[in-house]
């Protein structure tokens, strides 16, 4: 078990920079979910740490100790890769105890380790397999196994659900977040998938082109977004962002009428204007802020996301509970939150009010 | 149904049509051995009788028996199994290990390496003989095997490191990343994951040097003077004296020489058998 912190951490393949200025403590036991565009670095940190690449500039550290020139294999950390990377010939108990025998552990404390990861992650029965009689979801099994055989300072996952179907990825997420609960260890975790980042995360590390944006609980990500990138980022379906001009009463929007976000005040100069579908309410016109004409209601059951084409803007997505019933073509009356309205400035950052 | 009905019989003829062209290929890659046996078969005093009928009236063993107990053919066998078992052993070693050193890293002068290696495989054999010659008589290996392994060795390690490259390429490297975290140094997880894995890929490139230097006349007529250096091939030249051609003994010898190739892949075939990696991604 143990913390680990980047100071000033880069990464450069040639003169191609794909990690800069990365300063982050993450604390003994957290749950660290790395979110962010493909091809912004993730993967490249989760091997840093790892000590799968050398590291350009800045220092790793791990429990106490820089681990900069450490071999990956005196870090003692567990790695789960994006596609499982089994030995294909060794069967399924021999990949999940390989880094025993290596470590020299004798057989029978070898066989009891296996025999116990394999019986928390279901695996009792494939154990004399070859890892080409598996089906994906065992596979991504075997991958988990052979990282809890033994007791790593901390566990790095790279996308491990990604090819798994939708009903599989959910039994596993809770597998993972059960396995946090019981080991209690370190765990940094790389995904796509935004259920997976609130839920799992204690704090979200929001990643773009090489940098750190923005780092905080998936609540304080979404109510307290810092950028627009991580105010679109964050939140599924992802907030509407629309252009703002202000007016001496507002914010000016189609139709004619202004809006006050929360904390308005009139030199705030915002170029963009946010709000999340869920935070909208469809009203009667004479009672809107903006009206548009429904395009597409799409019906997941327990919501309804209706998207609005109101004039000048890109289409907006409002969130209505339950099953509406909104045929397209219908016009609708949109009001706003205003407690829940974000401004943008020029340079992406997210404006604070004068009260909040 | 129509629809149905015609794209199944488009579908039979489409296969009707692949086996026909497969036999055509077999039967025209197969038919000089079976000639070769043939003729092998025939007692002497009948070769030119029967003209080209498919085969002979009489059949005899004779042409085995003489070449195996009254010429030098077994000598010829042993030199050429001391220098091909020998040639595939070192190119296997050294291609491997050019080859994982190309698929892994990155080094300065990599792509030179690459280059250099393609360039010698541009020149004609023809060209170089002379220069070779020179050199290796200067080291006064001229008429021994040692200059024909060496040469072999020489030639053949580019392609086979190319070849012993692409095998590599195709273990992905998460594993070796994932023996490395495991507790491998990256030699044991070299020596523990990549080279299982890779067995094919040297099974294959034994299999291929093995079969060229098996077969390889234009050094061996050159660097080789005496019969009992001689290998196979140039030895094979020795059944054509002044005053003919021993057709029936030359063809018997030529047999016999395939008997070591065919043993060799059938033992090494199940290396060749590909799927080994499979499993190891999620596919
Ligand atoms: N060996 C390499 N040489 C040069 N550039 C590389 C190398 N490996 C990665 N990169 C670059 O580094 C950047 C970050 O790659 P990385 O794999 O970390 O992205 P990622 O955030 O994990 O993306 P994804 O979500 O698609 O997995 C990419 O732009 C990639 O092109
Ligand atoms: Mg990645």
């Amino acid at each position: 078990m143990a913390e680990i912190s980047f100071s000033n951490l880069s990464k450069n393949y040639g003169s191609i920079e794909v990690l800069r200025n990365i300063n982050l403590y993450i604390k003994d036991g957290e749950f660290i979910v790395l979110v962010g565009p493909s091809g912004c670095g993730k993967s490249t940190l989760l091997r840093l740490i790892a000590g799968l690449e050398t590291i350009t500039g800045g220092e790793i550290s791990i429990g106490s100790q820089i681990v900069n020139d450490l071999e990956p294999r005196d870090r003692d950390l567990s790695m789960i890769f994006q596609s499982y990377a089994l030995y294909p010939h060794m069967d399924v108990a021999r990949n999940m105890g390989f880094s025993l025998e290596i470590r020299k552990e004798n057989k029978d404390k070898r066989q009891s380790l296996v025999a116990k990861a394999a019986k928390t992650l279901g695996l009792e029965d494939y154990l004399d397999r070859l890892p080409k009689a598996l089906s994906g979801g065992q596979r991504q099994r075997v991958a988990m196994g052979r990282a809890i055989v033994r007791k790593p300072r901390a566990f790095l996952f790279d996308e491990p659900l990604s090819n798994l179907d939708a009903a599989l990825r959910i039994g596993m997420r809770f597998e993972i977040a059960k396995l946090h609960q019981k080991l209690g260890a370190t765990m940094i975790y790389v995904t796509h998938d935004q259920v997976e980042a609130m839920t799992l995360a204690d704090r979200i590390v929001v990643m773009n082109a090489g940098e750190i944006e923005q780092v905080g609980t998936p609540i304080d990500l979404y109510e307290q977004p810092q950028t627009l990138f991580v105010a679109k980022f964050i939140g599924s379906p992802s907030m509407n962002i629309v252009p703002a001009s202000q007016s001496d009463d507002g914010i000016e929007l189609p139709g004619g009428k202004t809006v006050k976000p929360g904390g308005w005040s009139k030199n705030l100069n915002p170029v963009q204007l946010g709000f999340r579908p869920e935070h909208l309410s469809l009203v009667e016109i004479g009672k809107a802020d903006c009206t548009g004409k429904a395009i597409v209601t799409e019906h997941l059951g327990s919501d309804t996301f209706v998207y609005v084409d109101v004039k000048g803007w890109d289409p907006v997505i409002v969130r209505q509970r339950g099953n509406s019933n909104i045929q397209s073509g219908t016009e609708l009356g949109i009001s706003f939150d205003t407690s829940r309205l974000y401004m943008f400035a020029k340079d992406g950052k997210t404006i604070r009010g004068t009260d909040t | 149904m129509t629809t149905l009905s015609i794209t199944h019989s488009k579908r039979i003829v489409a296969s009707l049509a692949r086996t026909l062209a497969l036999a055509c290929y077999v039967v025209f890659a197969l038919f000089p051995i079976y000639w070769l046996g043939k003729i092998a078969l025939t007692p002497s005093k009948e070769l030119f009788k029967n003209g080209t009928a498919w085969w002979p009236d009489s059949t005899t063993f004779e042409h085995f028996t003489t070449v195996v107990l009254h010429t030098d053919f077994l000598v010829f066998f042993q030199n050429s199994m001391i220098v091909s078992v020998s040639t595939a052993f070192f190119v296997t070693l050294f291609a491997s290990a050019a080859g994982y050193a190309f698929s892994r890293f990155q080094f300065r002068g990599k792509n030179i390496a690459i280059f250099v290696m393609l360039l010698t495989q541009m020149f004609p054999l023809l060209m170089l003989i002379a220069p070779i010659y020179r050199i290796v008589s200067g080291l006064g290996l001229h008429n021994s095997l040692t200059s024909l392994i060496i040469v072999y060795t020489a030639f053949n390690i580019p392609f086979a490191t190319f070849l012993m490259q692409s095998f590599f390429d195709g273990i992905p490297r998460d594993l070796e990343d994932a023996a490395m975290i495991d507790g491998c140094t990256r030699f044991q997880a070299l020596r523990r994951i990549v080279f299982p894995l890779t067995l094919p890929g040297m099974a294959a490139t034994l299999g291929f040097v093995f079969t060229a230097a098996w077969s390889e006349l234009l050094f061996a007529l050159m660097l080789i003077d005496s019969n009992e250096k001689m290998t196979f091939p140039s030895g094979l030249l020795n059944f054509v004296s002044k005053f003919g051609v021993d057709w029936g003994q030359m063809m018997a010898a030529g047999i016999l020489a395939l008997i070591p190739s065919c043993l060799f892949f059938i033992f090494i075939q199940r290396y060749l058998v590909q799927g080994l990696t499979s499993g190891a991604v999620k596919g």
